[in-house]
């Protein structure tokens, strides 16, 4: 087997036709080429979504502006928020699993090849069709529009009567169409992490990015079902005339938030567990200590994802549940709490007593672990429901999850770009520009986020176009909007870096951190077969007991 | 440094890791679970909720026959993996298009009803909330129904190919696990709409 795979390739030999390339990155069943398609189709809508962003800031940033039409302001933060959770935040976490697990449980590839080339394409369809609808929303006359119904589209606005025209089912089939590709991905992930790791990798032993990604998987199935059930449901209101949703006929609004729900919640879960993977496996290479409290790491991870499942309901404490569902919610949602609190500790044990290297990839992952910590305390403070009562729907909410998202989601995803970047491409990303990027970005962050905050226990609510002066949210919302130009800029700069460094950069060797996990093992970029004979390992750091031979790990698990 | 050579010899012999096709069955089978289970709930939350007529009581029929033609096809694909890892494959390919046809009195079944409740009664999907949600939920199962009769179907033509043999018979177990699932479903939805639902 392994003298085939060689023989591929080496047939694989530069000097071919570009066409030739593209037909087989196209039709390519690789792990490793469909985790970099994943990745750059995320990163091409993450630049897409920002501007979106950009386009709501530039709104708010003073009172009574008129910088968009209102309907245009609508389409923004609807395709702005499933822009970023379907078609940036999933499809690159996914692309990292690809590339990464199989590498990572010395696999060749994942068990299903095919099925995960599918998911990619499906998941490629999705955000094609939510963008053509720019184009085809009100039928093919070249007067089309964006979804414009919230990235929840409450019923009945989702309705046939509230939402003429073509635009909902756009934003319907698109996400039915990438959720089917999600739930084959994850069975995929599921699958190969159950039946191929190599020889001595029991559960115990496997890195803890595999073990996430087994937990953020399972979650997947459990969460992306329902909400592809509901969009099905949607589809036979829109089309057949059901009346799921129809509020004339006896259907219930409250129903739909429910099966949203209880997908966005543990959604957030689904992101994030990754990124918590990623600051696994970071924080203990660049503190040169493993990782503290392995066994508590895997049981708190999939304490969370037991717990998530029911919390659903904390987004509609305003709809007047009864005092026990209530009271439940909220004690659930701040259970929560403690096992990422475990977690935070444990990240702060490896750090404890290390020699701390502070590359850029450790950068990123120290101020995830601070911002992810504040957002959790807002969370803390939403959970409680009287709290909750006075500011759900309003900036302070907008704040939190963004603290969420970007403060703790996209930092541990630049930290992992800085950290893989030279086994995907060979060749390491620039420091210097790296760190230009992460101070950019931290002080936009916080100037953005921070201050956000208080315009939302002000009483501004989220999703308005425009706003009174003399409410006191000017200023803030000036200074947020000009955070939200910096993090723009830094943006430009960590594209400029991963584009110059492609070409320029430093050669990076096998190992360049001198890390302990299988992926560091085979070359940069990894041979097609990944591993020419599959290897064998005695503990969870097999380089360290390659390193090591005279003090390996297995002598102490 | 592309291998990874093991420092110690503790590396266990025998490394037998789960079937993948099992593996990747059951997590589809446990995504599916929750897409029916939020049909359920929909079906549940709204029994008795509908403004207008019909209502399942004046309409629905309990299809026993055909709910005993759907149960006992899990028995005879269950069989039919065993006689097909014995190899006797004659044997197998009767048992497996005693299935086949089960599953298509079945769906025959479900037609047949639907045409009664459109023609005689007038209930489509959009006439009300208990047409919304039977039609969903029925029609989802009868779905999963026509897709498992469509792959059975391929694994028949194979067979009578001469192509199935007892080195497939992981295989056939993958999709035999599929059956057992439209199987258990329908038990649900058996009981939820022919039974609580009324």
């Amino acid at each position: 087997m392994s003298s085939e795979a060689i023989a591929i390739q080496t047939a694989e030999a530069a000097g071919q036709p570009w066409v030739q390339t593209l037909h087989e990155w196209v039709t390519t069943v690789d792990h490793k080429r469909l985790g970099i398609l994943y990745i750059l189709y995320a990163l091409v809508f993450l630049v897409i979504g920002g501007v979106e962003a950009t386009v709501i800031r530039i709104q708010l940033m003073r009172p009574h502006n008129d910088f968009v039409s209102p309907q245009v302001f609508n389409r923004m933060f609807t395709m702005h928020g499933t822009t970023m959770i379907f078609f940036v935040a999933m499809p690159i976490l996914f692309g990292f699993a690809n590339y990464l697990v199989p590498l990572m449980i010395g696999a060749r590839d994942m068990a299903f090849p095919r099925l995960n080339a599918f998911s990619f394409w499906l998941t490629a369809l999705g955000g094609f069709l939510l963008y053509f609808s720019f184009l085809g929303g009100s039928g093919l006359y070249g007067a089309g529009n964006a979804p414009d119904v919230g990235w929840w589209a409450y019923a009945p606005l989702a309705s046939r009567a509230f939402s003429p025209g073509h635009s909902s089912d756009y934003w319907t089939i698109a996400i039915l169409a990438s959720g089917f590709g999600s739930i084959g991905t994850a069975i995929n992930i599921i699958t190969t992490i159950v039946s191929m790791r190599c020889p001595g990798m029991t559960l115990s032993r496997m890195p803890l990015l595999a073990w996430m990604n087994l937990v953020m998987s399972g979650m997947v199935l459990l969460a992306i079902s329902p909400l592809s059930a509901a969009q099905i449901m949607l589809l036979v209101d829109r089309y057949l005339g059901g009346h799921f949703f129809d509020t004339q006929a006896g259907g219930s609004a409250t129903l739909w938030m429910h099966f949203f729900w209880i997908f966005g919640h543990p959604e957030v879960y689904v992101l994030i567990i990754p990124c918590f993977a990623f600051a696994s496996e970071i924080i203990p290479v660049f503190s040169r200590k493993p990782i503290f409290g392995y066994p508590v790491m895997v049981g708190a991870t999939v304490c969370i994802a037991f717990v998530s499942m029911s919390v659903w309901a904390h987004h509609m404490f305003t709809i007047g549940m009864n005092s026990y569902a209530n009271s439940f919610f909220t004690i659930t949602t701040m259970a929560v709490g403690v096992p990422t609190g475990i977690k935070i500790f444990n990240w702060l044990g490896t750090m404890w007593g290390g020699k701390i290297q502070f590359k850029t990839p450790m950068l990123f992952c120290i101020g995830f672990l601070f911002q992810f910590l504040i957002a959790g305390l807002t969370g803390i403070m939403l959970a409680s429901s009287p709290f909750d009562w006075q500011l759900s729907g309003s900036y302070f909410v907008v704040a939190h999850f963004h603290y969420v998202i970007v403060g703790g989601i996209l930092f541990a995803l630049f930290g992992a770009f800085y950290y893989w970047y030279p086994k995907i491409t060979g060749r390491m990303l620039n420091e210097g520009l790296g760190k230009l990027h992460f101070w950019l970005f931290l002080i936009g962050f916080h100037l953005t986020f921070d201050l956000m905050h208080i315009p939302g226990l002000l009483g501004m609510p989220r999703r308005i176009y425009t706003y009174e002066p003399g409410r006191g949210w000017e200023t803030l919302n000036f200074l947020v909007t000009i955070g939200a130009f910096i993090q723009g800029i830094a943006v430009l700069v960590f594209v400029a870096n991963l584009i110059i460094s492609y070409f320029k950069g430093a050669k990076a060797g096998n190992d360049p951190w001198d890390a302990w996990t299988l992926e560091w093992s085979v070359s940069s970029p990894p041979p097609t077969y990944n591993f020419s004979s599959i290897p064998a390992v005695a503990s969870r750091r097999p380089l360290w007991d390659l390193k090591h031979p005279e003090d390996p790990d297995s002598h102490y698990e | 440094m592309s291998a990874i050579a093991s420092p110690l010899a503790e590396t266990p012999t025998v490394w037998k890791l789960p079937y993948r096709g099992k593996v990747g069955m059951a997590c589809l089978l446990f995504a599916e679970t929750a897409i029916f289970t939020i049909f359920v709930v929909a079906y549940l939350y709204y029994v008795g909720k509908s403004l207008s007529g019909p209502t399942p009581r004046e309409v629905l029929e309990t299809p026993i026959f055909y709910t005993v033609c759907l149960l006992s096809s899990s028995l005879t694909i269950h069989f039919a993996g065993k006689l097909l890892e014995r190899g006797r494959r004659a044997a197998f390919l009767l048992s497996w298009l005693l299935t086949i046809t089960l599953g298509a009195l079945f769906l025959y079944g479900t037609g047949q009803e639907w045409h009664r409740l459109i023609y005689e009664h007038g209930l489509t999907i959009s006439t009300n909330l208990f047409g919304t949600t039977y039609y969903s939920l029925v029609g989802l199962h009868a779905t999963h129904v026509t897709a498992g009769l469509l792959m059975l179907t391929i694994v028949l033509i194979f067979g009578l190919a001469g192509r199935v043999g007892p080195e497939q018979s992981a295989r056939v177990e993958v999709l035999s696990m599929y059956w057992h699932f439209v199987d258990v479903v329908w038990v649900v939805v058996f009981a939820v709409v022919y039974v609580l639902g009324r």
